[in-house]
């Protein structure tokens, strides 16, 4: 299809979105879910940054996080429980071209979909990854999921949680190839958004882990650090979150961390209280999957032709001379 | 075609086939060929290069690979035979064959594994390694012996041949050259051209020096000349040389071949047996004309990673064998629900479970047409020949991205292994994918606008202004919103099943193999084809009214099979999936369970099909096929 000049005027007008531009159905997450402070970190994000609607996928699996996609007004893929990543992974490779986000939560990233998310890690695709760590499966009403910390009463464990909770930080960062992780927290939200945006920015596979509150199921696990500023760690550094002024007179306890250094964010990660909030980890110089496996050809017919005519070359056993011929 | 062995044409041509001093070659119609030796010592390589020689002589073939399920089987070990199975013919062969008309064995101990499992026709000739004879372990050169004279006790023509000690002569590792004798030894005793010979030793080093190439060479020749002046045999296999090209591969290189023909750019694969070497061929060619071969964590991540492709506009397949299929049935149903095009490839093997993983069955077929939770309507097409995979593929990649499904291809360990000449495909660019809609769609259009006729809607890519919708595994409406109102449930459900309707309305009826009608109608599916026409074709030269039909598409099925049923007195299947057997104490009508297609016939078409079934892990024999339908056929007249 040939675009006309007065078509490219048009789409540079159009450029310029609104918020409204990016919002999808009304959320039916619960009220004081720390959901909406994500989507709406994203929505800015989305407008902010002006990706166009129709260039911008959002990926995800199953679960209360995972209903994302439909909130957005862009192009979206709600699938199946823990495959966020390989569909994402897919498109990413066919489509260079389109913006990809993956919304996927505690459950479906750190239990069913774990294989993944190590994988994922390793592959490097230019994706950003936002998990909603809430500490429970909400959508199945109350089970205990692998971030649940232990002794937490749960329909499945009566008793208290048995299993001391993953932390997947320290899972993330010890992968090979990791380049980007994060973490915010959904009762800060201007650095929910600061980070995702640091996290669009970075081109390989960021990882944000975002903790956030279910008022339905567990409405006072994380009143501890909300109340109290001093229990959540800012992690500032040129290369990595600045903190606003206005930000800094409640949260006082920051500390300069600089991302490049792995071994640091290593400790940090394992640290649990106070809980660290900011860029973890960043290096964009690990190479991604999809790079090292493009061809760096257009791929046309005749190419494929040749490709499939040269094989056929190997294999033809009778008559031999046509085979010589067909030879370029 | 001549099942006679070679006894029996040394009894006619009297001692050993010499006339007047000069051998003089017999003329045979077919012959089947084994080569078996312990794992590592290059039999297999030495059959497909036989088979491969015959094919540029113009002959029919069809090899086998022997496989022993371990990696390193212990060396004389009966369950440790390698190798190939080569059956050459005059005309087009289309299957394995019988049992064996002659063997070669590196050692008598994988040979026993064959007479164990009734591979070698009663008196065949046997050429034998004999340096076991003077082996310095007393026990190993008992146990040769031992053998020798019990096989000779059975009626086997055995041949001692000192094939080490020949080699010896010629490079200083005789076990890694043997192969290269012993394919010498048969380009002379079945008369193939020895040039051709050099050609292909010259093909299969190619890679390496020169050197190499000559030395394997030398063994070649060693093994022709000592064929010539040492055997008191000699065949020849005419060959009809096809007038246009014929190329060889095995059925696994033919899908990969396909995959490349078909346009599609993205395979995402896990290793598994037998399914990986199309993944690895493909591995090899796929991104020379820009495809990917990506290798996931499971089969689950490749599924879904080949199901992220499609969605984005690359129709992508994924490739396996049963244990993988089961676990990508949970993605296939999403790929089913939200209408993403998706090839699925299963190259069956034993099951259930791990089963028999470098065997052939054909045990998934239910599985394909039903697997999945809930409805879950997707094509389901099974390849019959080495030929069949390469454009099944190609057709597969078609029907997904028309009609918007899942289209899963059947084929079995049996092709996949198996060697066959055809027409080199001829390229031809409406193979292709088309390039990605980029389109803006119209404003207000729906993302599921099904068509109430046909249930197709046009699909919406990412990238495509105003198409932006959220797809979703939920229940969804015309817009892909979530719904859980019952009747656009119903909605979703009749639409994604009327377009199986739609697409079988486009399929031909298959032919009939035989006669259009008669007392007895053989229906088959997937790698059994040849020997079921096999025998099929021996039957009716001998006045019987059989014939066959075979099915390429079982889900949907093509129309005009119920008239086809309804001109035969019985009708049969003939599968390689477990039925149970009527014969059985407590098997009746209303227990027993049927062969997977008889089981979907009998509930199409009403009609009383009746099922036989071999599971032995490998391709049926077209001489059990006969003995069956001979019995059916007595049954019925009774």
């Amino acid at each position: 299809m040939t675009t006309r000049a007065h078509e490219c005027l048009m789409r540079m007008y159009q450029e310029e979105h609104n918020l409204e531009d990016y919002q999808g159905s009304i959320p039916r997450w619960c009220t004081g879910c720390g959901d909406n402070a994500i989507l709406t970190a994203v929505q800015r994000l989305c407008r902010d940054e002006k990706l166009r609607p129709e260039k911008t996928v959002f990926v995800s699996g199953i679960g209360c996080s995972s209903r994302f996609p439909h909130y957005m007004k862009t192009y979206g893929f709600h699938g199946i429980h823990g495959r966020a990543l390989p569909i994402a992974e897919g498109i990413r490779l066919a489509r260079p071209d389109l913006h990809v986000f993956v919304n996927t939560g505690d459950g479906d990233c750190c239990s069913i979909g774990a294989a993944h998310w190590v994988h994922a890690i390793r592959y490097n695709m230019n994706l950003t990854v936002v998990v909603h760590d809430n500490h429970i499966y909400g959508l199945t009403k109350m089970q205990a999921s692998p971030t649940t910390p232990r002794g937490l009463k749960s329909k499945t464990t009566p008793r208290g949680a048995t299993l001391e909770a993953l932390n997947p930080l320290t899972v993330t960062l010890g992968i090979q190839n990791v380049s980007f992780v994060a973490q915010a927290v959904d009762w800060i939200p201007e650095l929910v958004y600061d980070i995702i945006s640091k996290a669009f920015h970075h081109k390989g596979c960021s990882f944000v882990r975002i903790i956030q509150r279910c008022p339905e199921f567990l409405p006072d696990l994380l009143d501890p650090w909300l109340n109290d500023p001093n229990r959540n760690l800012l992690l500032t550094h040129e290369k990595g979150m600045q903190v606003s002024a206005a930000l800094s007179k409640v949260y006082k306890n920051q500390q300069e961390h600089d991302p490049s250094n792995l071994d640091r964010a290593r400790e940090i990660a394992s640290a649990e209280d106070p809980i660290p909030v900011g860029i973890l980890y960043h290096n964009p110089a690990v190479p991604c999957y999809e790079d090292m496996r493009a061809i760096g050809q257009l791929r046309t017919p005749d190419l494929i032709r040749r490709g499939l005519e040269a094989e056929l070359d190997k294999v033809t056993v009778w008559p031999q001379e046509n085979a010589a011929e067909a030879r370029p | 075609m001549s099942d006679t062995t070679a006894l029996e044409h040394a009894a006619k041509t009297g001692p050993a086939g010499r006339a007047g001093g000069a051998k003089q070659a017999i003329a045979l119609a077919e012959h089947v060929i084994e080569i078996v030796s312990d794992s590592g010592e290059g039999a297999q390589r030495c059959g497909q290069s036989f088979g491969a020689i015959a094919a540029r002589m113009g002959n029919g073939i069809w090899t086998v690979e022997i496989i022993p399920a371990e990696i390193q089987p212990p060396a004389r070990s009966i369950a440790g035979a390698s190798g190939n199975r080569v059956r050459i013919g005059s005309r087009r062969v289309t299957n394995g064959g019988n049992e064996a008309d002659l063997v070669v064995a590196f050692n008598e101990q994988v040979l026993l594994g064959r007479v164990r499992d009734r591979e070698l026709k009663p008196g065949c000739i046997i050429l034998l390694e004999s340096m076991w004879r003077d082996h310095p372990d007393a026990k190993i050169a008992a146990a040769y012996r031992e053998t020798c004279e019990r096989l000779v006790k059975e009626g086997y023509d055995l041949r001692e041949i000192p094939m080490e000690r020949e080699c010896k002569a010629l490079v200083s590792d005789p076990r890694r050259g043997k192969n290269m004798f012993v394919l010498g030894m048969l380009c002379n005793l079945y008369s193939l051209d020895l040039q051709l010979a050099r050609d292909q030793v010259a093909f299969i080093f190619g890679k390496k020096e020169e050197k190499v190439i000559k030395a394997n060479v030398a063994l070649l020749e060693a093994g022709y000349q000592w064929a010539e002046s040492h055997l008191d045999f000699k065949y020849r296999v005419p060959a009809t040389r096809a007038k246009e090209a014929q190329i060889v591969v095995n059925g696994n290189t033919a899908l990969a071949l396909g995959v490349l023909a078909s346009g599609m750019e993205v395979c995402a694969m896990y290793p598994i047996t037998p399914a990986t070497s199309a993944s690895h061929y493909l591995s090899e060619v796929f991104e020379k004309v820009g495809g990917v071969v990506h290798q996931a964590e499971d089969e689950i991540a490749a599924c879904s990673f080949a199901i992220g492709a499609s969605y984005a506009g690359k129709c992508a397949v994924t490739i396996t064998s049963g244990p993988g299929y089961s676990l990508k049935q949970e993605a296939i149903g999403l790929a089913v629900m939200c209408e993403i095009p998706l090839v699925v490839v299963n190259v069956q093997r034993g099951g259930p479970s791990t089963g028999q993983p470098t065997k052939a069955e054909q045990g998934d077929l239910l599985a394909a047409c039903f697997g999945s939770h809930g409805d879950a309507p997707k094509v389901v097409m099974a390849p019959s020949t080495i030929e069949d995979c390469f454009y099944s593929i190609i057709t597969a990649r078609k029907i997904a991205e028309t009609f918007n499904m899942v289209v899963v291809v059947l084929s079995d360990a049996n092709l996949a292994t198996s060697q066959q000449p055809f027409p080199r495909p001829a390229f031809n660019e409406a193979w292709l994918a088309p390039p990605i809609d980029q389109s803006p769609v119209p404003e207000g259009a729906k993302p599921y606008d099904w068509d109430p006729l046909t249930g197709l809607a046009r699909r919406f890519v990412p990238g495509q202004p105003n198409g932006m919708h959220t797809l979703t595994g939920l229940a969804h409406d015309r817009l892909s919103h979530v719904a859980y109102d019952p009747e656009i449930n119903e909605e979703g459900l009749r639409y994604r099943s009327l377009k199986l309707a739609a697409l079988q309305k486009t399929l031909k009826t298959p032919p009939v193999f035989g006669g259009e009608e008669g007392d007895l109608l053989v229906i088959g599916w997937g790698s059994t084809q040849g020997a079921i026409e096999e025998a099929v074709e021996r039957l009716r030269a001998e006045g019987r009214r059989v014939s066959s039909l075979h099915l390429r598409f079982l889900q949907p099925m093509p129309g005009g099979i119920k008239e086809i049923l309804k001109r035969f007195k019985q009708v049969m299947t003939i599968e390689a999936n477990w039925c149970d057997n009527p014969e059985d104490e407590l098997i009746d009508e209303s227990n027993r369970r049927y062969s997977a297609l008889a089981m979907m016939l009998r509930s199409r078409y009403l009609a009383d099909v009746d099922c036989w079934s071999e599971v032995r892990g490998q391709g049926i024999k077209p001489d059990a096929i006969y003995r069956v339908i001979s019995n059916k056929l007595v049954q019925g007249k009774r």
